[in-house]
């Protein structure tokens, strides 16, 4: 076992892992974070996605004691402590960018991350950005309109 | 101005809040204390017999429980299939067992051959790959024709053949369509591949059992799309549970697309072996095990015939297919290519002499079944494919020849020559809107700018049907099924008014926590927040058959409507009551009883009040209590049609298709909220351009699945598709239930792929290249291989 600490959604954490944890798994099952889901395992989905140090990351392939020290982001940071949904979060429930759930809140890291890098995208350059996200359900076009939208309300 | 409340009203969703901050409770996020863990040992050939398996050193490996084979399941029964189709010659299809554990032989990749439980996912996962399995590897039937050949191995030994089942609709006008085709001045044939899919809902399948000792009771926690089928099946069928000792319970469902219907081995495994070991088993699904052991969709292999006179008028069609069952029959696999694709042969035309031919065939591959649209993006594939290919042929305008074959609206309902009656529709309406928004007038300027560019643009149109609404009971056990399909509501007025709802249907992505709400809204006039919705527990919901067939608001919706009638039926005698009026002249409107042509009124959380403080109430002639349920059952299918449109453009030098634009028209009847039904199309829509131009499982001749990753298995990604174009502003709503509402949840999926298909050849063919089909998925070394052998 070897033991790790690193920042979660602001709150510091410590905790013994065995080595071969991965990140998701101790976000997951250790801390209960269950908002990251697992939805492969080749690293293609993106159901996984949290920020680390500020950058977007799978956490199903990254090693819990590889984020030692890190400052993690995950869905259930995304929100204000009272509740009230972030922007993107927001504009995702008012453009129907979700149906199952499942992906969401991959969907919902990948997009602060590109909002972050470009904050005026097109509609090609997001397609482009969350090709590393697979969603089943929504058919990307709701998803595409509430980054757009995003975008817009962030100005 | 769009409503902002009740039926019709774009309402955001309530579910979002939940699934936005993670918060949601899908099955995976679910840990019982004391919890152990299984890992499946599956099979790595696709055809063999198990000579021996070393469990010993992998048993005494740390942390594990226990490890089962087959022998600790002898007294436990198979997999139950839920319809058996009967062939032509009158015999009943072939029906092998299907065990939850491998016995004796291995029929596909992935199937169970042995299972360890242990403290953690590693230490069963680490066991699983210590036992010693040895194999004797038999030759695998991956091919259908090949399986049905002469001295083909046999998948199952003790069946005679490899053939489930060779079925006909309808068996009497064989002969009849043999002779119109015969004399037909015009006959076009065309053979396709409808290629095997796997759904890949994004939430792969988790079960866990649990067991109370103190009470005999099991619980099987699961990634269902209906939990009470789960429950009747594998209680009554499998492991002899009855079903007030066993609760099933599916809460936050990741997708389904048809593959979370099924009753799996994996559910079985853990609420047996929950109670053999003591202990709480769960199972989660990796997205490799899903490839192998989730049932897939599609794979029918195809022949079909359309004969037409000198103007284009359709004259007989027939069709021949073999559909492959996989190696076992999952539950509903043989409803799909024979009730839910050869009924639907008609289309929206007149044909008047249709047969279609299916021989359902057994092979070493992962078990087949319902996928989004179950059979009827079979028909439509090849219904619509010759159809194009046949106004080529005669020289007509693809819209042209639809038009002048369509049914006409005077002429509901409407038998068609296999076995359905449409109630209502408007081909016709469809057709015109779609003109007019994608605007077919401007695509000869659009094409010549692609040209200039070097770049090949072909249009293709596409007019489907389905059947909904799944299913009048009487009607589909006559057609075999081993199940009734009505579905079931029970409405619970609380006290101060505000009302609970169980219902039988499930959702998985379907949003019915926001849209089932808007329906009662609408009737009593309260608003939507002051509505719940629960589904998804057998412990607290009636028996219903839970959701696929885009059936939802269609039959679990018009339960929902019926026992909100007998509630509203009740209450205005509550408020007759406390009116000092007769209970024929009681109003209900936006919340409040009042008495026809006074101003004396009492509000509706008066009433409920009444109802469960009954002081002031009639008990003499009324029980206490507001709650009713009702059980409906359609008394038809419902017809969704519509007319598709896209544009492709084909990169000529590589093979490469790019959507450019799609327009979606459907006729859905009433829609309860346009926002959500608009996301149900999208989905659809990329599910069948997925199929049209990425999506295929490849077997190779070993039976390996070769496409067992997503590295792999090409899903389509954000930056393969377009921007849709839907509409849904032609309606003609369902005659037949209290909504008048059709369902939406497939169409996309049904009426994409031959628009896809039909544009691509299209485009070739303005491009002077002879090309008249290409099988799906429409690759750019599959296209750029068309146009080299055509040049």
């Amino acid at each position: 076992m070897v033991e790790i600490s690193m920042t979660v959604n602001g709150k510091p954490v410590t905790a013994q892992v065995e080595p071969r944890t991965l990140l998701v798994t101790f976000l997951r099952e250790h801390l209960g974070l269950t908002g990251t889901h697992v939805g492969c395992d080749t690293s293609q989905c993106g159901a996984c996605n949290v920020h680390v140090n500020g950058m977007l990351a799978k956490s199903c392939t990254m090693l819990a004691v590889e984020a030692d020290g890190a400052e993690i982001v995950t869905i259930e940071g995304m929100a204000a402590p009272d509740g009230t949904l972030g922007v993107i979060q927001q504009a995702f429930q008012d453009h129907h960018g979700l149906q199952c759930g499942f992906c969401t809140p991959g969907m919902v890291m990948s997009a602060a991350a590109l909002l972050r890098e470009n904050p005026d995208p097109s509609e090609e350059e997001i397609r482009a950005f969350l090709e590393g996200n697979l969603c089943r359900c929504t058919g990307y076009h709701n998803i595409v309109k509430a980054v757009r939208a995003a975008a817009e309300a962030m100005g | 101005m769009p409503k902002d409340h009740g039926i019709g009203a774009p309402i955001r969703r309530r579910e979002d809040l939940r699934f936005l901050t993670g918060s949601g409770r899908y099955t995976d996020d679910i840990n019982l204390p004391g919890q152990a863990h299984v890992h499946f040992l599956r099979s790595d050939v696709a055809h063999g017999r198990i000579k021996r398996l070393g469990t010993g050193a992998a048993a005494a490996m740390d942390g594990v429980i226990r490890i089962f084979t087959a022998r600790d399941f002898e007294n436990v029964g198979g997999l139950p299939c839920g319809w058996q189709i009967t062939s032509r010659d009158g015999n009943p299809m072939a029906e092998p067992k299907h065990p939850i554990l491998a016995e004796g032989k291995v029929r596909h990749v992935g199937e169970i051959i042995a299972a360890v439980i242990a403290e953690t996912p590693e230490q069963a996962r680490d066991a699983a790959e210590a036992i010693e399995v040895e194999i004797e590897e038999l030759p695998a039937v991956i091919d259908m024709a090949a399986a049905l050949g002469e001295g083909a191995p046999k998948v199952h030994d003790d069946l005679p053949s490899n053939l489930c089942f060779d079925w006909g609709l309808v068996e009497e006008n064989r002969e009849k369509v043999d002779e119109a085709i015969r004399n037909a001045p015009h006959v076009v044939t065309l053979e396709l591949v409808n290629q095997r899919l796997a759904p890949n809902a994004m939430e792969p399948r988790v079960a866990i059992g649990d067991y109370d000792k103190a009470t005999d009771e099991h619980t099987l926690y699961t990634t269902s799309q209906n939990p009470h089928v789960i429950r009747l099946l594998m209680g009554a069928f499998v492991l002899g549970i009855p079903e007030h000792k066993l609760r099933v319970v599916a809460p936050d469902v990741g997708g389904g697309f048809g593959s979370k219907i099924f009753h799996y081995a994996e559910e079985a495994f853990c609420t047996y072996a929950a109670k053999v070991v003591g202990r709480p088993v769960k199972w989660t699904s990796s997205r490799s095990e899903a490839f192998m052991s989730d049932a897939q969709g599609r794979d029918h292999v195809t022949k079909i015939e359309l004969a037409l006179d000198e103007e284009g008028h359709f004259l007989a069609l027939r069709s021949e297919t073999l559909a492959n069952m996989g190696a076992y029959l999952s539950t509903f696999a043989p409803a799909v290519p024979t009730w839910l694709h050869g009924t639907l042969m008609a289309g929206t035309y007149r044909t008047p002499l249709i047969y279609v031919n299916v021989k359902a065939v057994f092979t070493n591959t992962v078990p087949v079944d319902a996928y989004r649209g179950a059979g009827r993006p079979e028909a439509t594939f090849q219904l619509e494919r010759v159809i194009d290919k046949a106004a080529r042929e005669l020289g007509m305008d693809p819209v042209e020849i639809r038009r002048r074959n369509f049914i006409n609206p005077d002429q509901f309902p409407y038998e068609t020559p296999v076995a359905l009656v449409y109630d209502t529709g408007n081909y016709h309406a469809t057709l015109e809107k779609l003109e007019e928004l994608a605007d077919l007038e401007g695509f000869e300027a659009r094409r010549q700018e692609s040209a200039a560019r070097g770049k090949l643009r072909g249009l293709g149109i596409n007019c489907y049907i389905e059947a909904c609404g799944i299913a009048p009971s009487n009607l589909v056990g006559q057609l075999g099924a081993r199940a009734g399909l009505y579905d079931s509501a029970t409405v619970r007025v609380n006290p101060t008014g505000s009302i609970t709802v169980h219902t039988g249907v499930h959702s998985h992505g379907q949003s019915h926590e926001t849209t089932f709400p808007q329906v009662i809204a609408e009737m009593i006039g309260i608003p939507e927040d002051q509505i719940e919705i629960v589904h998804g527990d057998t412990a607290n919901s009636p028996m219903g058959m839970g959701t696929y067939g885009s059936r939802s608001i269609a039959v679990g919706g018009s339960a929902m409507v019926r026992a909100t009638e007998k509630i509203i039926a009740k209450a205005k005698k509550i408020a007759a009551h406390l009116l000092e009026a007769s209970e024929g002249d009681i109003e209900l409107k936006d919340g409040k009883f009042t008495v026809k042509g006074t101003d004396r009124e009492v509000a509706w959380a008066d009433v409920t009040l009444a109802a469960y403080v009954p002081h002031n109430y009639p008990l003499e002639e009324l029980e206490p209590g507001l709650e009713e349920t009702s059980f409906y059952d359609p008394a038809n299918f419902t017809f969704p049609s519509g007319a598709y449109a896209c544009e492709v453009e084909v990169d000529p030098e590589t093979g490469k298709v790019e959507v450019c634009s799609f327009v979606a028209v459907d006729d859905f009847g009433n829609v309860i909220n346009p926002m959500v039904v608009d996301g149900q199309v999208h989905g659809g829509l990329a599910q069948g351009i997925g199929q049209a131009l990425l999506e295929q499982c490849v077997y190779d001749e070993n039976g390996q699945l070769v496409t067992a990753s997503y590295m792999d298995y090409a899903m389509p990604r954000a930056d393969d598709l377009p921007s849709f174009t839907v509409d849904h502003s032609c309606q003609t709503p369902c005659t037949h239930n209290p909504l008048g509402v059709k369902g939406c949840g497939e169409a996309g999926a049904i009426g994409s792929p031959p628009t896809i298909v039909n544009a691509v050849i299209d485009a070739l063919q303005r491009g002077g290249i002879e090309v008249d089909h290409i099988d799906m998925p429409l690759t750019p070394v599959r296209v750029w291989s068309a146009i080299r052998a055509a040049s």
